[in-house]
């Protein structure tokens, strides 16, 4: 399929499609958290008819916009990016793939950004209840968006609904709903989706924290803080909730990510959850060095975590490396010589097919079928490449657990104290509302770490390996786009960051009628 | 319910709706074209302003039509989206550099601590209006005139020179294409703010500019449809697949696809009908006719590209790596799934009609682009 691989041009276009995918998760949670909480204000202020409510819905939708703007530049760089540095995977993928995109772009897209016009021009000039609706219009066209891109980036997690075509040498859609309600689609959209609102809500929470800090704006820092409060709470909740779900379509889908969360390397009965721990430094598959340096777990947690059982058998790296007859998993030494007796086998077929050998074609398809699901492993390299990078992801994974339970503590502290009215003579916690923003980003980026680093080294899933998705281009070409795009989108986020102090600086603007202090 | 139809049905169905989004582009490309007229409408700040927060109230929907066209390109022929994004690249890369440069630049222009500048952002719009319209158009040039790559057994498409799509600015045809429209868009701008804004000052300006922009659009615009139609085309054999080289396949296919030829006739005299009224009798409403041409236009450009047996993305250095409707689509399964979604477009178009003539009814005013303004001004 491919004849040589230049590990230089996979590793720069991994980078470079990380680098934008960074940048645009930067924008996009506080775009989709924020808009629920701009449409239910600007409910409150249709209901009541109480001015400050409005403005304060038109203060978020301010930041909301220099935000937006960001964030859809940086998506249209990413989605394009398949295309441009992922053109082989485009083409293996893309009868699946690009079925979500085009849906995102008719269902989502358009929804969004026609409603974002209304929103912010129609202030004043067209009617309460329109305006309103175009409030909530803008908010479901942004969580429509992330249900279908989301969809897409699931299927590459947990491979369904899809068979292999050898005439086309590629993947093609068989079932439309199972791609679409696959366990991990679905788990990987609420998860991911009350991620965001966590992050807008913490955004909020962090800009009100700093007005009561600073005593200005007063009314509209709590009333933020309830309604902010109560969504992140739930939210965070709800990120928790489904974490669990995540983990356990890990468990039962991606075991080699499941031990490189874990730090697993011999697999066993009645696994441990490691709450705190450090990998041995240089630990590699097959040595006889300690996992660990130190660590801490609860007995059996692990086990149940992934398989709703105490006692039930979790794979370490070892086993899925070496084999474990025991648990009857195949060592990928196995697993690689048979991917590449279906890659020997579909080259054939295509021989046979152009020399119109009908006998050869019908073998070669037989055999390329007994070994099909293991196409993908014919194209690596050694045994031990199944596995992510284990340090990593395991530090990653704690990095997002702590912070997601550090999160849900601080929502409910906040809200409670906003609620007694007493958040404003603490000022610890005040601070800590400001601090908790940018863990709260930290704990989410680890989190598409565990994700997608941890899905390494595959683009599909036991299918595609990563190192054949790439364009067939040169490393000069993608090394001299990924600096055009570093420089540019990190002038365009501090330029962001700037105008977005000096807004919320100036706060919601002079100060009217039904502003008062609370 | 769509399970009678065969999967050429489906292609030609998709090759469709991928022509009417590519042709609606091309007309939102007067937001472009608007930008690049900032200073020649705009002598003082609140003129620039007014002409800014015209073209800027649409600049999503000119971005979204463009996100909505490479994803329904990825959907639907994603050997094309793996084949010309991942080898055009340079050229790809620019113009999406063109696209991020413009979401920020309405927005952060006039903001305070935008680090950059009020005038390095309207240099980005600048930056937008004219290499995005001059890219998009060169790069569709390539579908008359062909690409360097060729294409595997198993569809891996390989470009083979390492300009990766800069090469395609070195054939005049292409820059033809480019120039026309980049004139258009200017002319279209120049339409769609007289249309749009409530200033004599600026509406007078914007006249002369429609002019200004038709006469090189026309040139540019002409000589490559005269090149298009006495060019050899790249032709599909339906039999056997075969690509070959048809003389005057393009010009062929005109005339034996009378609905291409009604709707190019029709969308050029309905170009030029918008630009005459605009400047002859100093209409308010050419945008529409010379936006309806401009869609019909294209539209029958898309359909001798795409129908009668031709190749819409060739090659030309392998004439058998070149890309059809048919070896370059998605599956039947995919594309009669994707069918269904597309029944939601009548739906899309509907709201956004709606949508744009409720914020269109009052018309940007000097008042309403002050800093009092109760709404979002850019």
């Amino acid at each position: 399929m491919i004849e040589s691989i230049d590990f230089s041009l996979v590793n720069w276009s991994r980078g470079q499609f990380a680098m934008i995918a960074f940048f645009h998760w930067i924008f996009i949670p506080i775009t989709i958290g924020t808009t629920y909480v701009i449409a239910i204000a600007q409910t409150i202020y249709v209901k009541t008819g109480d001015p400050s409510w409005e403005k304060l819905a038109k203060f978020w939708a301010k930041l909301f916009g220099i935000n937006f703007a960001i964030g859809v530049g940086t998506g249209i760089i990413l989605g394009l990016e398949f295309g441009t540095n992922w053109a082989n995977y485009s083409w293996i993928a893309g009868d699946i793939f690009g079925a979500p995109l085009a849906a995102e772009g008719i269902m989502a897209f358009f929804l969004e950004s026609t409603f974002i016009a209304v929103m912010f021009f129609g202030w004043g000039k067209i009617g309460k209840k329109f305006h309103l609706v175009s409030c909530y219009l803008v908010a479901f066209g942004a969580s429509l968006s992330a249900l279908w891109i989301l969809v897409a980036n699931a299927w590459m997690n947990y491979p369904v609904g899809m068979v292999f075509n050898p005439d086309t040498a590629r993947h093609e859609m068989v079932d439309f709903w199972a791609v679409l309600l696959s366990p991990f689609a679905v788990n990987k959209f609420l998860h991911t989706i009350s991620s965001c609102f966590v992050i807008g809500s913490f955004f909020m929470i962090a800009i009100s924290s700093w007005y009561l800090l600073k005593g200005r704006n007063i009314l509209l820092a709590k009333r933020s803080l309830v309604l902010a409060g109560t969504f992140g709470l739930l939210s965070s909740v709800f990120v928790v909730a489904t974490g669990d779900g995540s983990a356990y379509n890990v468990a039962n889908h991606q075991p080699a990510k499941l031990a490189a969360m874990e730090g697993l390397y011999d697999g066993t009965e009645g696994a441990g959850l490691v709450t705190v721990g450090m990998l041995t430094p240089g630990k590699k598959v097959g040595d006889d060095k300690p996992d660990f340096v130190f660590r801490h777990e609860i007995p059996k947690a692990l086990s149940f975590l992934s398989f709703r059982d105490f006692n039930a058998f979790v794979p370490g790296a070892n086993d899925l490396v070496f084999g474990n007859e025991k648990y009857d998993i195949m060592p990928a030494d196995a697993k690689i010589d048979r991917g590449r007796k279906a890659l020997d086998a579909l080259a054939l077929y295509k021989e046979a097919k152009d020399a119109g050998d009908e006998v050869l074609k019908a073998e070669a398809l037989a055999t390329f079928r007994q070994h099909e699901s293991f196409m993908g492993y014919g194209h690596l390299l050694s045994p031990d490449a199944i596995l992510p990078n284990i340090p990593f992801i395991f530090y990653s994974f704690r990095v997002m657990v702590g912070g997601g339970i550090f999160l849900v503590l601080a929502a409910a502290l906040i809200l409670f104290l906003t609620l007694k009215n007493r958040i404003e003579r603490r000022k610890w916690l005040l601070r800590l509302g400001i601090f908790s923003f940018p863990l709260a980003f930290l704990a989410s980026m680890a989190g598409w770490i565990v994700a997608e680093v941890g899905r390494q080294p595959w683009t599909i899933q036991g299918l595609l390996p990563t190192m054949v998705s790439t364009s067939n281009i040169n490393v000069t070409a993608v090394l001299i786009t990924f600096w055009m795009f570093f420089a540019i989108l990190s002038v365009l986020l501090i330029a962001e960051i700037r105008i977005m102090i000096y807004a919320i600086k100036k706060g919601p603007g002079t100060k009217k009628k039904g502003d008062t202090h609370a | 319910m769509l399970d009678a139809l065969t999967h050429l049905h489906l292609q030609q169905y998709w090759w469709l709706i991928m022509s009417l989004v590519g042709s609606t582009l091309v007309f939102l490309l007067f937001v472009q074209g608007g930008q690049t007229l900032i200073g020649a409408l705009g002598k003082n700040e609140s003129e620039k302003t007014m002409v800014i927060n015209s073209i800027g109230r649409k600049w999503e929907f000119t971005f979204t039509t463009l996100v909505v066209f490479a994803a329904g390109m990825f959907a639907s022929f994603p050997l094309f989206y793996a084949t010309s994004f991942g080898g055009a690249y340079y050229v790809w890369k620019l113009f999406l550099i063109c696209f991020v440069l413009q979401a920020v630049s309405f927005e952060f222009r006039r903001k305070k601590g935008n680090i950059l500048g009020q005038k390095v952002y309207e240099g980005f719009l600048y930056f937008n209006g004219f290499v995005g319209t001059f890219v998009l158009g060169a790069a569709v040039a390539t579908f008359f005139t062909g690409s360097e790559f060729i294409r595997n057994e198993y569809n891996l498409s390989f470009w083979q020179t390492e300009l990766y799509g800069l090469e395609i600015l070195l054939n005049f045809t292409n820059v033809a294409l480019g120039l026309a429209i980049l004139f258009l868009a200017r002319t279209l701008g120049a339409l769609y703010i007289i249309n749009n804004v409530k200033s004599d000052t600026i509406i007078q300006r914007a006249r002369k500019q429609v002019i200004i922009n038709a006469l090189p659009f026309l040139v540019f615009f002409l000589y490559f449809m005269i090149r298009v139609f006495l060019m050899d085309g790249f032709a599909v054999n339906p039999e056997t697949k075969e690509v070959f080289m048809a003389s005057h396949k393009y010009f062929n296919n005109y005339l034996e696809m009378p609905l291409a030829l009604i709707f190019f006739l029709a969308g050029v005299v309905l170009v030029l009908y918008g630009i005459a009224v605009s400047w002859l009798k100093e209409s308010h409403k050419g945008i529409w006719f010379s936006g309806i041409g401009t869609v019909l236009t294209v539209l029958s450009i898309f359909f001798v590209l795409g129908y009668n047996n031709t190749s819409f993305y060739p090659s030309s250095i392998d004439l058998q790596s070149s890309l059809t409707i048919e070896n370059a689509s998605s599956s039947p399964y995919t594309l009669r799934t994707m069918t269904y979604i597309s029944m939601l477009v009548p739906f899309v178009i509907a709201y956004i009609y709606y949508a744009w003539r409720a914020i269109d009814k009052h018309k940007v005013s000097k008042e309403d682009v002050s800093d009092d303004a109760e709404h979002h001004v850019y």
